[in-house]
């Protein structure tokens, strides 16, 4: 079977082009770097069948990243190469074209964001760049799919381009070949303009991000908020979990129907898989999950992540980091799990650790924010306002200390800043089908397999005598009540939850800040610890978690002692 | 000649030499920052924030380290 490879540069498009082909979805973003492992799928054209690999965007074929380097290996097995440039940017993408044609593979170069030429200024006259270089060209827009169908007819036009230069002069040939095909007018400034100018300007930047940051918010909870407690939460209850208590009534082995209920009776207190183990993934963690990917995947093809990144990454380089980490941080202000999942975008491992620790120490989650500051209030504002400060001061110490202590540099923030493009509701909907399966197919058997091992250890008493053992002497050293020990337990499961169960205590003003901000760091719930495992492996994970434990502890003993 | 820090924001310029290692050169020529060429720098951050730069059409977010390597000559 004949390999058809598709190569480029970063965001030009290739995602949806190859989705479009082969109707698999991939996912697609406005920014640099997607795609790090290549995807394959299938194309018939006629009676011949095709193998269509979409290869990493790279900027060249000499590897400076691991995407690159996978796109350069990747090469040596393809038949045919599908080029395809972003035609706004019709020099820089050349680059890589002329570095192609050196690899006498049989070639078709495809202009992408065609239909963004025109209210850009922008005039390409594709048959000339034909016969320049000699291989077929053709005009296309992924997104509206104009232009796809060419493709498939022409792939067998597909050859091996004549065109000769000399390497050490491609950026001088490059720029020969633009000024004869391409012609630029001059154009009034767009609203798209001027918002960029807006959203990238140091001034201007850092207030429209919190802004944005703000609506994120106000939508996630909309829908996330919306989504639990008026339909699933009420779903589980009321049909679910009395049909699954009903079943499992009949069976008599105390410790299968222990295994698949829990041993206690109230949900949330027990960790049943067939109960607790469905709860929180689907009607805690799914909400937020699908929530936060709405909103996300709107912003990311508009291409407005890749100028938070540039407006905070001033304050990420303090800490040793660049500014695409404020992305993940962000999340992470609403619910950690898609925040951990999004440290991939990050290059070195030493910056997924920092990224990491900041997500889980800087605030807590979307829902326990809630219940800290309605609760809090009770004590008044000042006393919520010292919980959050608290957290944001300890969250910045660790990971300065972080950046001192783990060694490498702090990277250079250095990233294409996309055109801003409207969203499609075909690539957003694709996109975000596919990070939800694969939330269900990733995440969720996690987190099912971490209830069901906690389970074990509640039925074998395990669990009772780590918290009397650990539990007590810590709950000494915090001057908090005895019966704090089943809290934390169930935080663990739940952490705005475990807020709430602080109420009956009867805690003063002094006992409720340490109360909250231990059980805002001691442990991440147990969705994020699986997911974390997942991402991380299970050494760094427990290294992660054990700082934050740690750092916890001693924070929380220094204000018990100072307030 | 002076750095890329230095330039003066809408203002354009040729760039002269990259200086760094082989990778950091090869680096920034992938995006087209590469001696001959035209650059223009759209705005910058303060207190060593990043800057934004306008190559060959193509906007481009780079660190102020980076840029400090960037030697160019106001056009």
């Amino acid at each position: 079977m004949k390999k058809i490879l598709l190569v480029g540069n970063p965001n030009v498009g290739k995602s949806v082009i190859f989705s479009r082909l082969t109707g698999i979805g991939v996912i697609a973003s406005n920014y640099a770097g997607t795609t790090v492992e290549f995807t394959k799928g299938y194309l018939t054209i006629g009676g011949d069948k095709f193998e269509v690999i979409d290869v990493p965007g790279t900027y060249s074929l000499e590897p400076a990243s691991k995407a690159e380097e996978v796109a350069v290996e990747l090469l040596k097995e393809g038949d045919i190469i599908l080029n395809i440039l972003d035609s706004t940017s019709l020099e820089r993408n050349l680059n890589l074209t002329i570095q192609l044609i050196k690899k006498n593979i049989p070639m078709l170069v495809v202009l992408n964001f065609w239909d963004e030429t025109k209210h850009r200024g922008i005039s390409i006259d594709y048959a000339k760049l034909e016969e320049i270089i000699g291989v077929p060209v053709i005009p296309v827009s992924g997104v509206t799919g104009e232009g796809i169908k060419e493709i498939v007819t022409k792939i067998e036009d597909a050859k091996i381009s004549s065109f000769s230069y000399n390497i050490n002069d491609n950026w001088k040939v490059i720029g020969g070949i633009t000024d004869s095909v391409q012609k630029l007018s001059h154009r009034h400034h767009t609203f798209w303009d001027r918002f960029n100018e807006a959203t990238i300007h140091p001034i201007t930047g850092v207030p429209l991000a919190l802004i944005a940051l703000l609506i994120t918010f106000k939508i996630v909870r909309f829908i996330g908020e919306g989504l639990a407690n008026n339909i699933l939460d009420p779903l589980f209850k009321s049909y679910y979990y009395p049909l699954i208590i009903n079943l499992t009534g009949h069976i008599h082995i105390e410790f299968l129907r222990q295994l698949l209920i829990g041993r206690s009776s109230v949900l949330m207190e027990s960790f049943g898989i067939l109960t607790t183990a469905i709860y929180v993934p689907l009607v805690v963690v799914f909400p937020y999950i699908l929530a936060f990917y709405i909103v996300l995947s709107f912003l990311e093809d508009l291409g407005y992540l890749p100028r938070v990144a540039v407006v905070f990454d001033n304050l990420f380089h303090r800490v040793g980091l660049h500014g695409y980490s404020a992305i993940p941080v962000m999340l992470g202000l609403g619910c950690k799990v898609p925040a951990i999942l999004s440290t991939r975008i990050l290059e070195s491992k030493r910056e997924k650790i920092i990224t990491t620790v900041l997500i889980l120490m800087s605030a807590p989650c979307m829902p326990q924010t809630a219940m800290i500051v309605s609760l809090g209030l009770h004590y008044g504002i000042r006393v919520v306002s010292l919980i959050f400060l608290v957290l944001f001061i300890i969250a910045v110490i660790t990971s300065l200390l972080l950046n001192m202590i783990l060694k490498g540099d702090a990277p250079e923030l250095f990233a294409e800043i996309p055109p801003y493009r409207m969203p499609r509701m075909y690539t957003l909907l694709n996109k975000l089908w596919i990070r939800i399966r694969s939330f269900f197919s990733e995440a969720v058997p996690m987190i099912i397999l971490g209830v069901f091992i906690i389970n074990l250890l509640d039925i074998l008493r395990i669990t009772d005598a780590l918290t009397v053992w650990l539990g007590k002497p810590l709950l000494y050293l915090l001057n908090l009540p005895g019966t704090m020990v089943s809290i934390m337990l169930l935080g663990f499961l739940r952490k705005d939850v475990s807020i709430v169960m602080l109420s009956p205590l009867g805690l003063n003003a002094k006992q409720f800040i340490v109360a909250s901000i231990f059980m805002v760091l001691y442990l991440p719930c147990v969705a994020s610890f699986f997911t974390l495992i997942k991402e991380m492996g299970i050494k760094t994970a427990l290294k992660i978690t054990s700082l934050v434990f740690v750092v916890s502890l001693m924070v929380t003993f220094i204000l018990n002692v100072l307030l | 000649m002076i750095n890329l820090t230095q330039l003066k924001n809408d203002e354009k310029a040729r760039v002269i030499c990259v200086e760094g290692g082989h990778c950091f050169i090869r680096r920034l020529e992938t995006m087209g920052i590469t001696p001959g060429v035209e650059i223009i720098k759209t705005s910058s951050h303060f207190l060593c924030g990043p800057l934004i730069v306008s190559v060959k059409s193509t906007k481009v977010a780079i660190g102020h380290g980076m840029a400090r390597r960037v030697m160019v000559e106001p056009l």
